[in-house]
């Protein structure tokens, strides 16, 4: 950072002192300063500190002073005790996870086919749209159609959830019409068979608009030179697409995955749990749930952290895991080492 | 510029025609279907077997029964309320952090960068969360509401770059002149960013409106809930509305239908009416979170 003039904080206090403001930026802890040059320094600063103290109090307050609380996974949590004189139990509240205990299990194994769908479904899917919005010829007639289809995305779960309902339910729309003219009706919302299908049919419908716009991006960076040269040497349409398209798209779909992968075990809370009444616990329990019944509906505080504790770890050492992964694809990942 | 992609053949436009047409079919569709059934009058519902998909007149017996009083105007308010502070709280601090943190090589600049980039990276869990929230005596308040989320780190992160991206001599030229540094970030800094604070505040916004999870966990007392829990009572569970839950429903008392897409309606109405600001800015928005953050 040579060059980051240096703004002069406290004029009166500085004029005895030749060094710069600011030491260069360059990620290296400075030369030791003299502890009165730096309580000079801190007292010069203490006003922006205070501007960044109320936002930093509540991270600290509501998101690592619960990083720290996931210590009742290792305790036999109390309410009336509370966190700190709750006792100790060590690993026990890890027994569901290491013993394989069934409720556990069935989540895993509904979060594991839904993760599944996830990918092989739900992702792709911006990306087959994106590439038909691309080659739309009017302008304005892209645009509109991306007005209509990004706005889902703005909706929360409950609304979606209603929607979904008020189409596809035993009292909705399509089958009032069906009922009104005779015909049989058809029950999805309530059909457990049916309900992995239906959880991912609604998370098309809400977020497939709005997840084409970085793939939208990433195709008009491809250059029109690469397509005329590539029809020049005789490469059809389809083959266009596999050598000129696709490959275009593809630092884009990597990060895209691993920003996926490090929420591998999150396959959607709020979503699940509008919905788990009718269809019942074995189709529709994830971790997430598990964790809400287990714990907040259930009183069981510490196996339930301890699940949570557990899948956020996994969490980390994916995106870890796969960011190193997309180094050895020779894609630049969401960091570089 | 060049559309990237060469023109498609007349059979390949007909059938992207028809994907599209589908795709937004599939999204009108479902709100015309809604709204309509809302405004439709109760013989008609009747008539339809629960849902009219074009109402012969217009109706706002439905409308008028859920605000006159009761439980889905209380709820209303509540979600309005939770709305505009917890928007001012979060612009407010979100902005305030960034710029502590755009004032590189300043004490306690580093540490903080730290603390607000690791939030991103590790997520505390619900129970632990649920357990702080209660521990600070916040269940069945309405801060509960918007503490826990009124910083995004992810926020923090792009309001900062948006705010490296003024130039330096502006702040610096302001600090010579003998501004202080509030001075400085509210009259210099802030005035040039209006446009960032205003896609920033939208998405909080909507955040806020939209919040299901911070309710379900920490409100207990229906009669603090907002609007989204009213709508999961009433419209997915589909409990029935009476009139004793209802004040002002007087003489002949709607469909349940109607009532409830009355409320679905009213849930939407303002993201629909903020959506194309947020349209406007949000690719934007979205490719500098990707690239800066």
């Amino acid at each position: 950072m040579a060059g980051h003039a240096a703004p002069d904080a406290a004029p009166s206090t500085m004029t005895t002192d030749s060094t710069p403001a600011y030491p260069p930026d360059d990620g290296r802890p400075g030369p030791r300063l003299s502890l009165d040059r730096r309580r000079r320094r801190l007292r010069r600063d203490l006003p922006l500190i205070l501007i960044g103290v109320p936002g930093i109090a509540l991270l600290l307050a509501f998101h690592y002073l619960p990083l720290l609380g996931n210590v009742i996974a290792f305790k036999d949590y109390q309410p009336y005790l509370g966190i700190a004189e709750s006792p100790w139990v060590g690993w026990e509240n890890f027994r569901v996870i290491v013993n394989g205990d069934p409720a556990f299990l069935n989540a895993l194994k509904n979060t594991l086919i839904l993760l599944f769908l996830q990918v092989v479904v739900v992702f792709p899917a911006p990306i087959v749209l994106a590439l038909v919005l691309n080659s739309l010829l009017s302008e304005r007639l892209k645009r509109l159609v991306q007005s209509v289809l990004y706005m889902p995305h703005f909706l929360s779960w409950v609304i979606v959830v209603a929607l979904f309902q008020s189409m596809l339910g035993g009292s909705g729309m399509i089958n009032s019409w069906l009922r009104a003219n005779g015909h049989a009706t058809f029950d999805l919302i309530g059909n457990s068979d049916l309900f992995k299908l239906l959880l991912t049919s609604q998370i098309i419908w809400k977020d497939t608009g709005w997840a084409t716009i970085l793939f939208l991006a990433a195709l008009s960076q491809i250059s029109a030179e690469l397509y005329e040269a590539a029809s020049v040497d005789g490469a059809g349409r389809i083959r266009q697409m596999w050598s000129v398209t696709l490959p275009g798209m593809r630092g884009i779909i990597i990060l895209l995955l691993i920003l996926r992968l490090g929420d591998a075990l999150t396959v959607g809370f709020e979503q699940i749990v509008l919905q788990q009444g009718p269809v019942g616990i074995g189709v529709s329990e994830v971790l997430d749930t598990y964790v809400y019944n287990q714990g907040i509906l259930g009183g069981q505080w510490g196996v339930a952290a301890a699940v949570g504790l557990v899948k956020g770890i996994v969490g980390v050492v994916m995106v870890i895991g796969a960011n190193k992964l997309a180094h050895i694809f020779g894609e630049d990942g969401i960091y570089r080492s | 510029m060049i559309q990237g992609t060469p023109p498609p053949g007349i059979a390949a436009r007909i059938i992207k025609g028809i994907i599209l047409t589908i795709a937004c079919l599939l999204v009108i569709i479902p709100f015309t279907g809604v709204i309509s059934t809302s405004l439709a009058s109760p013989e008609s519902v009747a008539r339809a077997g629960g849902f009219v998909i074009i109402p012969d007149s217009i109706n706002f017996g439905a409308y008028r029964a859920i605000f006159s009083g009761g439980v889905v105007s209380r709820a209303v308010w509540v979600s309005i309320g939770v709305t505009v502070a917890g928007t001012a709280i979060s612009l407010a601090v979100t902005t305030m952090l960034a710029y502590a943190l755009s004032r590189r090589g300043s004490v306690g600049q580093r540490p903080m960068l730290f603390l607000v980039l690791g939030a991103i990276l590790f997520a505390p869990g619900m129970i632990p969360t649920y357990l702080v929230v209660k521990s600070f005596g916040l269940l069945d308040s309405y801060w509960a509401l918007i503490l826990p989320t009124a910083v995004s780190a992810f926020n923090v992160i792009v309001v900062r770059s948006f705010f490296m991206s003024i130039p330096q001599e502006l702040i610096d030229s302001a600090r010579v002149d003998g501004a202080s540094e509030w001075m400085t970030f509210t009259r210099i800094v802030l005035p040039l960013s209006k446009a960032a604070l205003a896609v920033i505040g939208l998405f909080y916004a909507v955040g806020y409106w939209n919040a299901f999870f911070n309710a379900l966990l920490y409100m207990n007392d229906t009669s603090k809930w907002p609007l989204q829990l009213v709508l999961r009572a009433y419209v997915v569970d589909g409990s029935s509305l009476s009139s004793s839950q209802l004040a002002g429903a007087d003489g002949a008392f709607p469909p349940q239908q109607s009532l409830q897409m009355a409320i679905l309606v009213v849930s939407v109405v303002p993201i629909l009416i903020v959506y194309p600001f947020l349209q406007k800015h949000f690719a934007k928005g979205v490719l500098t979170g990707a690239v800066k953050g």
